[in-house]
């Protein structure tokens, strides 16, 4: 009974939760609207029943962080969804990468491209890159801060409250709810729910900072706390809409036109600029340092380059806009910050890469560290190629292309999802308290996997690109356009094959580490030899 | 290096670090949005724009819903080849009654800015529903189940509503008359006349083949066949509007 009393409160929260959106279920306006508050009472009814059928004394693991006095239960489940989601949201990418190849792949109305891609996008992005922030900023926090979470409750709440945000949202992409603006696309209750559960996330994060041990917060938390408010200011203002009927799935946006557009990119730009890059630049900073064992190399460029980085970014929305209907002031605007945006995103994988100094040699026999050096080298490609791309006679061409899409996977492929498995290969023999790893080869395996994935990857769609973008302005002689829109789409045939097969190569990587992490969890260790022994290169006799 | 030793007392100090970041990325946003409220010539001067009708709107709605926008932009650049291709270039003016705008920021198919009145309904009501029976190089579902689907309209005035409350000039006689003109703008032979006077230079006829029943189809097309039509671009003044 220990267990069920314990949760008593939890149970009838979720119960009564449970009868609420039972009964907005039922008074519901539209289908889907009814169809996603009967999922949401199925959900909240099956974790009421969890709890009251849990066990009075759940095995517990005893890893070095309980007998430290952390919470590590939310990361333990957090590192293995961050995987399960990985392997969703990839899997999704490859399927519209095969629909765009082959169109007979579409199979409407519910799984057409237009509805899975956002399911791609947001799953990526948001269930497996923000279950990796949530999860690794747990972890992060409490060591840096040698303090508990200050409730496990809470906690609790921010974890499963975000992951039932996710379940919304993708349910919403395939039932054809969205407010129609890119990264944004969840309608105005799935908003509202975020809202709650992000301010509930800061309060969580900043509380734990607050009641440390030590006397500084160490620079991961900076960008953490960095990425954790900026996205709440982001997500607000960019949402702001009115409900057609409270009742109902549909809103219209407050903003219009030009405005409605910018403040999007204000938006858009900044998911990038904080959700895929403050926030795992925190990751960078606690768990490359950690792996290398040698401290950040610079304190000092830490400093210019997180307060450089957060003031820059937020100006770079506009270069989404450039030669539209936005005024050419607020355009050149963006340009110009975009370009200044090199130097401080140079700084923080300068000051990643410089802190393997003395510690190079170790490249050869850990896979992990190799992952998270590639996953800085890509960080410092990507952040060249963006402003590249921001400067408005390079995007004349590259803008409506693949190169887009080339550079978003760069960054995607290369810096989120590489720093993040590093992540993951580090946190999971920790916290289930396993000696190693079940097996180093298989992460080198999955390293070369996900490199030749991101080099086919975005090779290809860099070709695919400019090749578009030139035929849409090619002339002939007498001055008449030489393709059609059509033929244009012909082209690109072959590169949509070859980029089926990088991403393939890539979702390839990431089952291989599913089933590292599931026997490293199960204890097991695969017999196998170890990774190259110092090889000693001597001059022939 | 005297400043950045001073950098521990926000080290030191959680909340400080807190209010010191959020103020440092509040400026880019209200140095570059706000103004666009303000600034008179963000929107130019131009004849002829007017909200969208209650069947438009909804046919938006879809397009909205079936993501479109993730493969298709209404932004036509002020570039040569793009004027050449789909017409004068976009304006500010031709979005703002846009909640949400869809621009786009992909063309894997072509920009649908001014698609308006180019093809006939047929050819739209064709290739939504076999996109590759029309231009066989295009790599675009099929819709066709638009065509099969009666468009849902209880919900019509009070979209028309929440429009009007953010911003979008619906007449309380627009929202009261919502579904009416919307049934008269995909019915042949309808009484147009009360439509017409709300929403000048509207098309009313049956859109998708299929007289007697208002489907998403008849939305759709009704939608895409006003798109870019609704500027009077012999008025107007690209000088005067330079920004």
């Amino acid at each position: 009974m220990g267990a069920t009393l314990r949760n008593i409160g939890w149970i009838i929260t979720l119960a009564a939760g449970a009868l609420f959106t039972l009964i907005l279920s039922a008074m519901g306006q539209d289908a889907p609207f009814r169809i996603q508050m009967g999922l949401v009472t199925a959900v909240l009814a099956l974790g009421a029943i969890i709890l009251m059928r849990r066990p009075d004394n759940p095995v517990r693991i005893l890893a070095q962080g309980e007998a430290e006095g952390y919470f590590d239960s939310p990361i333990r489940v957090g590192s293995v969804l961050t995987v399960f989601w990985a392997i969703i949201g990839m899997t999704v990418g490859v399927v519209i990468a095969l629909q765009l190849a082959w169109p007979e792949l579409n199979f409407g109305p519910y799984f057409n491209f237009g509805r899975l891609r956002p399911l791609h996008t947001s799953g990526v992005i948001f269930a497996f890159g923000g279950t990796a922030l949530i999860t690794t900023s747990f972890y992060v926090v409490q060591r840096t801060s040698r303090a508990r979470l200050i409730s496990d409750g809470l906690a609790w709440f921010v974890f499963w409250g975000y992951q039932l945000f996710l379940l919304l949202a993708a349910t919403g992409y395939i039932l054809g709810i969205t407010e129609g603006r890119e990264y944004a696309e969840p309608e105005w209750y799935t908003d509202l729910w975020l809202t709650i559960v992000w301010v509930a996330y800061l309060v969580l994060f900043l509380g734990t900072i607050i009641k440390r041990k030590e006397p500084h917060i160490y620079v991961a938390n900076w960008f953490y706390l960095a990425f954790i408010v900026t996205i709440a200011m982001l997500h607000v203002v960019n949402n702001l809409s009115v409900p057609v009927s409270l009742l109902g799935s549909k809103s219209y946006s407050v903003f219009s036109g030009v405005q409605d557009a910018l403040t999007q990119w204000w938006y858009g730009h900044n998911a990038v600029g904080f959700f895929l890059t403050a926030g795992f630049l925190g990751m960078m900073y606690y768990f490359m340092p950690k792996q290398a064992g040698r401290p950040v190399y610079s304190y000092r460029l830490s400093i210019i380059h997180f307060w450089a980085l957060i003031f820059l970014y937020i100006w770079a929305g506009p270069h989404h806009l450039h030669y539209t209907a936005l005024p050419d002031w607020a355009q050149t605007l963006g340009m110009v910050f975009s370009i200044m945006l090199w130097m401080p995103s140079w700084g923080g994988m300068i000051n990643g890469l410089m802190t393997l100094r003395g510690a190079w040699d170790k490249m050869r026999t850990d896979p992990i560290l190799r992952m998270m050096v590639l996953a800085v080298a890509f960080y410092g490609m990507s952040t060249f190629e963006g402003p590249v791309m921001s400067i408005k006679a390079v995007n004349a061409l590259s803008h409506y292309t693949d190169w887009t899409i080339g550079h978003v996977h760069s960054g995607a492929l290369g810096w989120v999802g590489m720093i993040s498995f590093a992540a993951v290969y580090f946190l999971v023999p920790r916290l289930w308290a396993r000696t190693q790893i079940y097996s180093l080869r298989m992460i080198n395996w999955h390293f070369w996997l996900a490199t030749s994935g991101i080099v086919v990857y975005a090779a290809v769609m860099w070709v695919s690109g400019i090749t578009q973008g030139l035929m849409w302005r090619e002339y002939d002689e007498q001055g008449f356009l030489v393709y059609s829109f059509a033929e244009t789409v012909a082209a690109l045939h072959p590169y949509y094959i070859a980029r089926v097969f990088g991403g393939a190569l890539y979702l390839a990587g990431a089952i291989v580490m599913a089933v590292n992490i599931w026997m490293t969890i199960a204890g097991k260790i695969r017999k196998e030899k170890p990774i190259a022994t110092a090889v000693t290169l001597q001059p022939a006799e | 290096m005297g400043l950045l030793d001073k950098h521990g007392v926000i080290e030191r100090n959680a909340t400080l670090l807190l209010a010191l970041s959020l103020v440092v990325v509040s400026i880019g946003g209200i140095v570059e949005i706000a103004p666009l409220f303000y600034f008179q010539n963000t929107i130019e001067k131009v004849d002829g724009m007017r909200p969208y009708t209650p069947l438009e709107l909804a046919g938006r709605n879809i397009y909205v819903r079936e993501g479109c926008y993730v493969c298709h932009s209404q932004m036509i650049r002020p570039f040569r080849d793009e004027t050449e291709r789909y017409g004068h270039y976009s304006l500010a003016a031709e979005s703002m009654y846009d909640h949400p705008f869809q621009w786009g920021s992909k063309r894997t198919g072509p920009d649908l800015a001014r698609v308006g009145a180019r093809y006939s309904d047929a050819w739209h009501v064709e290739h939504l529903s076999n996109p590759q029976s029309v231009v066989p190089e295009s790599i675009m579902p099929k819709y066709g189940f638009l065509a099969q689907t009666e468009l849902d309209t209880t919900l019509i005035a009070a979209d028309l509503k929440a429009n009007a409350m953010v911003g979008v000039p619906y007449t309380e006689d627009a929202i009261t008359n919502a579904k009416a003109d919307l049934m008269a703008q995909a019915t042949p032979d309808a009484d147009t006349s009360g439509l017409m006077g709300r929403y000048p230079k509207t098309v009313a006829r049956d859109f998708d083949g299929n007289p007697g029943t208002v489907t998403e189809m008849d939305a759709l097309v009704a939608y895409l066949q006003m798109l870019g039509t609704l500027v009077d671009f012999s008025t107007y003044d690209a000088k005067a509007n330079y920004r």
